[in-house]
């Protein structure tokens, strides 16, 4: 497919493995934020391509992953109400929830469907007069200019069977996060994409200067990666943090204005708890007073107690880059895909769904070339 | 969660309202209909990056070349290189940082 298969042709990666190579002359540790570009460096085995002294980790972008359990346990709840369609991305129907996830209440009765977009959702209300249909409106940025439409247009329409779970995050505060943690190694970001594509890379500049990370906005083919890292690395060796753009054919500094301006107008940024990380201030999203008849969380008063995770999960640490998916003493055995202890082994974006999928089980520890950055 | 993927624009259906504007994405040989309320600019034969059906933004030709030319030409410099028997020899110099700051 065009502007897929010319970013994955093999000179061209070779090309910008070799630029790097000849660039790097220090150790540096680098976290792509995005759970898509880590399953395309796991996947097509990129870091196996870099010298060694560049290390990569995993970051917490993965909305699947960081959504809590408190609220899974409430999409289950609300999923088993008579007369509801709950209606999610796949992704979200396995992740466990404190007893139960959406894939079990289905085969306890309840109507769960899979859709590809909220618009499908959406039309299912339409169609379905009689049945409550809520969308477990999960996601960053790039998910978000979606979400905030149906919600515009099911309250344009007057659409009162239609009801979003929200469960909405933001990229920068949780790179604030990662940044503050005293255990950070992270020298430079790989910035999400697509994220970018519709919130631009203003919100970055002051992130890069505060901490002094360069962070670069990269795409998602092999290609893109390297071309994202080898700018990281020039700017690293050369002692500079700024904000640069690898994805220039999607995106622009000052991103999509027509999607910020709904999101703008349909939601309102909140605190928010992610899974296995804990509470981030200012880094959710939650519907505006105007459309909280269409908030799920509000309309179905589901009680949700017993909150419980598993013990030997270690989600949070993977999440942040201090830890890698095959050091979890339940990787590959206790914890499979099929029978999940957390959400980053279910995800198409979790990294240890990542390592499980593409052979990486072997690779146990994280290199600590960097730690003394 | 964030996968979008780059398809063309075959046809467009124009409405009153511009939240419905919409139309047809040809993602190699697979068709889909996409709203395309945030992309007013984008015309047909214009390559689109849709997410859960909602195109994010047109894609620019022009920097969608740069990146492949780059590598592309790279790759030749260096073939041509170890083929003439000086794959020891290093380049004076990593290639320029391409990308800046973009704006």
């Amino acid at each position: 497919m065009k502007y897929i298969d010319e970013y994955r042709d093999p000179a061209r990666v070779r090309a910008a493995a070799e630029s790097i190579r000849r660039r790097v002359t220090r150790p540096w540790t680098i976290m792509e934020v995005c759970g898509g570009q880590t399953h395309t460096i796991v996947k097509t085995g990129l870091q196996d391509l870099l010298p060694p002294e560049v290390t990569l980790v995993h970051g917490p972008g993965c909305p699947v992953c960081v959504t809590p359990v408190e609220l899974i346990d409430k999409a289950v709840a609300i999923a088993l109400h008579s007369g509801v369609i709950f209606t999610s991305f796949g992704d979200m129907l396995r992740v466990p929830g404190s007893s139960k996830s959406l894939f079990d209440a289905k085969a306890d009765g309840a109507d769960v469907r899979i859709v590809y977009s909220p618009l499908d959702a959406l039309k299912l209300a339409r169609n379905n007069p009689d049945r409550e249909v809520v969308f477990f409106a999960v996601g960053f940025e790039t998910t978000a200019p979606a979400n905030a439409m149906v919600v515009w247009q099911a309250e344009r329409e007057g659409l009162t069977n239609f009801s979003v779970l929200v469960a909405h995050v933001l990229v920068p505060p949780a790179l604030e996060a990662v940044l503050n943690s005293p255990d950070c190694r992270v020298n430079g970001f790989i910035a999400a994409g697509h994220v970018c594509t519709v919130m631009g890379w203003r919100e970055y500049e002051p992130i890069a200067k505060k901490y002094g990370v360069p962070i670069v906005v990269t795409g998602f083919e092999p290609v893109d990666l390297l071309e994202g890292i080898d700018m990281l690395i020039a700017q690293l060796e050369s002692g500079r943090a700024e904000v640069g753009n690898q994805y220039r054919r999607a995106v622009r500094r000052d991103g999509n204005r027509p999607a910020q301006e709904r999101i703008a107008e349909v939601f309102e940024i909140s605190d928010r708890a992610w899974r296995g990380i804990g509470e981030i201030p200012a880094s959710g999203l939650r519907l505006r007073e105007r459309y909280r008849a269409w908030d799920a969380g509000t309309k179905f008063a589901v009680d949700v107690h017993g909150v419980r995770e598993s013990e030997e999960c270690i989600a949070g640490m993977v999440l942040q880059g201090l830890k890698r998916p095959a050091e979890c003493p339940a990787f590959g055995t206790r914890c499979t895909p099929e029978t999940p202890l957390g959400a980053p082994m279910v995800s198409s974006e979790g990294a240890c769904a990542a390592y499980y999928l593409y052979g990486k089980r072997v690779q146990t520890d994280v290199p600590a070339a960097s730690s003394e950055q | 969660m964030c996968l979008a993927v780059p398809g063309k624009i075959v046809s467009i259906v124009e409405d009153e309202q511009p939240h419905l504007r919409r139309g047809k994405v040809d993602f190699g040989g697979v068709l889909k209909e996409v709203c395309l309320a945030y992309t007013p600019e984008a015309a047909i034969g214009d390559y689109v990056l849709v997410h859960v059906g909602f195109a994010l933004n047109r894609i620019d030709e022009d920097e969608a070349h740069r990146i492949l030319d780059t590598f592309r030409e790279m790759d030749e410099l260096a073939q041509a290189q170890a083929e003439a028997g000086g794959d020891t020899a290093e380049p004076e110099q990593a290639r320029p940082e391409t990308g800046g700051d973009g704006s």
